[in-house]
């Protein structure tokens, strides 16, 4: 995959189709390639594509589609959703912009393979569905499937639905794919159980911004948290009440426009299963106004901001509650 | 030095814990947490811990006084708490190190009195690693993880705790624990040995710190290097908050709704309006924010402080940053 990649973005950077590539580059070790941006064909030497290429890179495209010329972007499934998002929301440039969409069979998560055991990876090298990590303390042997990303185990879709050309065959859509059911799991516990559990989860946050600043939905010129004049710019929570809100007030932020991307989670250092305050919104909307995948088509309009007669009464609260 | 079977560990631990709260390293679902000890709590064994020690000498949020505001009485609370003695056990050899970093800012005049008071009540156990692993990169900072450091240093072998204390605090605490033995000097060299084998194996272990230093301010600080290094900076604090060594701060006043709330919490070079101004930004964009972070570790530091380098080589950078993007990194983009 990776030597295709590289074929064609030197080709269209030579024919002038684009000027730009944005991608990832080798990192340190196999598991922590960063996003980058080649403007030369010398410059791809350094491209790399692997089961740890996890980063969507939509979110960059915000700024790089304000400047001169084209930038090519190799988007995985996740990844075009959140691009269709943004176009949606007109935060990118889809003249600015050329998609290479790119299959995706599930990215590792790096620290499952140190839950499992490989801790001191020195290698990794795949082999169909076997991974083999080498680590200072001798060879591990785990499945893919086992250290693949909580986000991937429940993957919503594995089709590319922004592209200007696809590199391999495009993916389906994966109705089934559970991703609602630790949702359903928090709604069956009681008020009291489930408080219990986003305060345990919530405490551990140690607002470093993560979360919001991957968030492709997160596109803000400055955020409310970070405006001094808002009167509610925070740099650390001072209550538990604070710690909770600025979750809850973000999960209500992306309401209708999250696409599920998972990163919040993916990249919190305190692993806070930030997906799931999202998943219940997305799970919400669902039942109340039937079946609505952000992302899916750029210029659709969320349920939220779209007013129709057969929408829910404001009684369905009530409904709901009864029905449970 | 001193020794203990490691079956009476626990008695160990309550014997510390019976004058003072303790603190260790307690495996969570994803990594080992610093947990108060109670009976039963069981010790990680994980390389280190997710967070470092730096929070119970210098928490995230700690209120600095409260008012009461009252018709036009305001009444001052003294809320301070920082004077009860406590020991965190099982510090690794870097984040150990990071104290003498935060000291020389924090106890250098005027002497930041609540963090003084912390290191003042708080003893340091340290303890030998066992598994360093591939993000570890403390010898490159002069650090001799096998000799840890701290107040109390500790080596595990197969069937012994061995302790060896480093200060006064150290020796008292030692003193008062009568269910220790006497152990000969050279007792931890053999896990020393052990140790040093995997330490000259760490693909990190010959990290070169030779291109930086308080004396390559210009020609470092004018590299343009810096723009594609921070192009995908996401300016989060991560980065900043998992570092043992990071110590800025802001001071902020919350409004209770019947008074405030004056707490400092830890900020970030790398936030948007750090260093943010009546008179502007002289950081405007990540570029400057993404500079200022590094440069601080590798020259302005070591420049005010005798050439120590403001980073002890602890990894978490390397393993948290959303985008993989780390110190090791621009390290050895900057020398090449």
């Amino acid at each position: 995959m990776q030597e295709g990649m590289v074929k064609r973005a030197s080709e269209l950077l030579a024919d002038g189709t684009v000027v730009r590539v944005l991608g990832w580059k080798n990192g340190e070790f196999v598991y922590d390639p960063t996003p980058a941006v080649f403007e030369s064909a010398e410059a791809l030497s350094d491209f790399v594509y692997n089961d740890f290429c996890a980063s969507n890179l939509s979110k960059y495209l915000v700024a790089l589609s304000k400047k001169e010329g084209k930038t090519l972007v190799f988007l995985k499934p996740c990844d075009s959703y959140s691009f269709n998002q943004l176009l949606t929301e007109h935060r990118v440039d889809r003249e600015k912009v050329y998609i290479i969409g790119i299959p995706c069979d599930g990215k590792v998560d790096e620290s499952k393979l140190r839950t499992q055991g490989a801790e001191g990876v020195t290698g990794i090298a795949t082999d169909g569905d076997i991974i083999t990590v080498s680590t200072l303390y001798g060879d591990v042997q785990l499945k893919k499937a086992d250290v693949i990303a909580e986000r991937c185990v429940t993957c919503k879709s594995k089709k590319v639905v922004a592209y200007d050309e696809m590199m391999g065959e495009n993916g389906e859509v994966n109705s089934n794919c559970g991703r609602f059911d630790q949702v359903a799991e928090l709604e069956a516990m009681t008020p009291d159980e489930r408080f219990a559990f986003w305060r345990n989860e919530l405490s551990k946050c140690i607002r470093c911004n993560a979360c919001r600043n991957i968030c492709p939905a997160c596109t803000c010129e400055q955020c409310v948290f970070d405006n001094p004049k808002s009167g509610i710019s925070q740099k650390a929570a001072a209550d538990s009440f604070e710690e909770n809100m600025f979750h809850i007030i973000r999960a209500f932020h992306v309401a209708g426009r999250c696409t599920d991307c998972g990163e919040c989670s993916r990249v919190c250092p305190q692993h806070i299963p930030l997906h799931l305050l999202n998943r219940k919104f997305i799970k919400e909307m669902n039942e109340c106004y039937g079946e609505y995948q952000a992302g899916a088509e750029a210029g659709s309009r969320a349920p939220l901001v779209n007013f129709t007669k057969e929408d829910c009464e404001p009684s369905i609260v009530y409904t709901k509650e009864a029905s449970k | 030095m001193k020794k203990i079977s490691l079956t009476k560990l626990d008695e160990f631990f309550a014997a510390v814990a019976a004058s003072q709260d303790l603190y260790l390293p307690v495996d969570g679902a994803k990594g080992a947490e610093y947990s108060l000890w109670t009976e039963g709590t069981v010790m990680s064994k994980a390389y280190n811990t997710l967070r470092s020690a730096k929070d119970f000498f210098f928490p995230q949020v700690e209120t600095l006084a409260a008012f009461k505001v009252n018709g036009k009485n305001i009444e001052v609370e003294d809320v301070r708490k920082e004077t009860e003695n406590f020991v965190v056990f099982g510090v690794r050899a870097c984040d150990a190190k990071s104290f003498e970093i935060l000291d020389s800012v924090y106890l250098a005049e005027p002497v930041d009195s609540y963090y003084a008071s912390r290191r003042e009540h708080g003893v340091i156990m340290t303890l030998s690693c066992k598994k360093p692993t591939e993000t570890c990169f403390c010898k490159a900072f002069g650090i001799d993880a096998t000799n840890p450091g701290g107040d109390i240093a500790c080596w595990m072998t197969d069937e012994e705790l061995l302790l060896q204390a480093n200060t006064e605090k150290g020796e008292a605490l030692l003193a008062a624990l009568d269910i220790l033995d006497d152990a000969a000097d050279n007792a931890a060299d053999t896990e020393k040995e052990k140790l040093q084998t995997i330490l000259d194996k760490l693909p990190l272990g010959n990290l070169s710190t030779e291109a930086f230093g308080g004396d390559k301010l210009m020609e470092l600080f004018q590299s343009e290097k810096w723009a594609s290094l921070s192009e995908s900076c996401l300016g989060c604090g991560t980065c900043t908050f998992v570092c043992p060594t990071c110590q800025c701060y802001d001071i902020r006043d919350y409004d209770t709704g019947h008074g405030v709330q004056r707490f400092r919490c830890w900020d970030s070079c790398m936030y948007s309006d750090f260093t943010k101004t009546a008179g502007g930004q002289p950081r405007p964009t990540q570029l400057e924010r993404f500079r200022q972070r590094f440069m601080h570790k590798l020259v302005y530091y070591p420049a005010n402080n005798n050439d120590v380098f403001g980073c002890v080589g602890c990894g978490r950078c390397l393993r948290s940053c959303p985008i993989s993007m780390n110190i090791v990194k621009v390290m050895k983009a900057l020398e090449g």
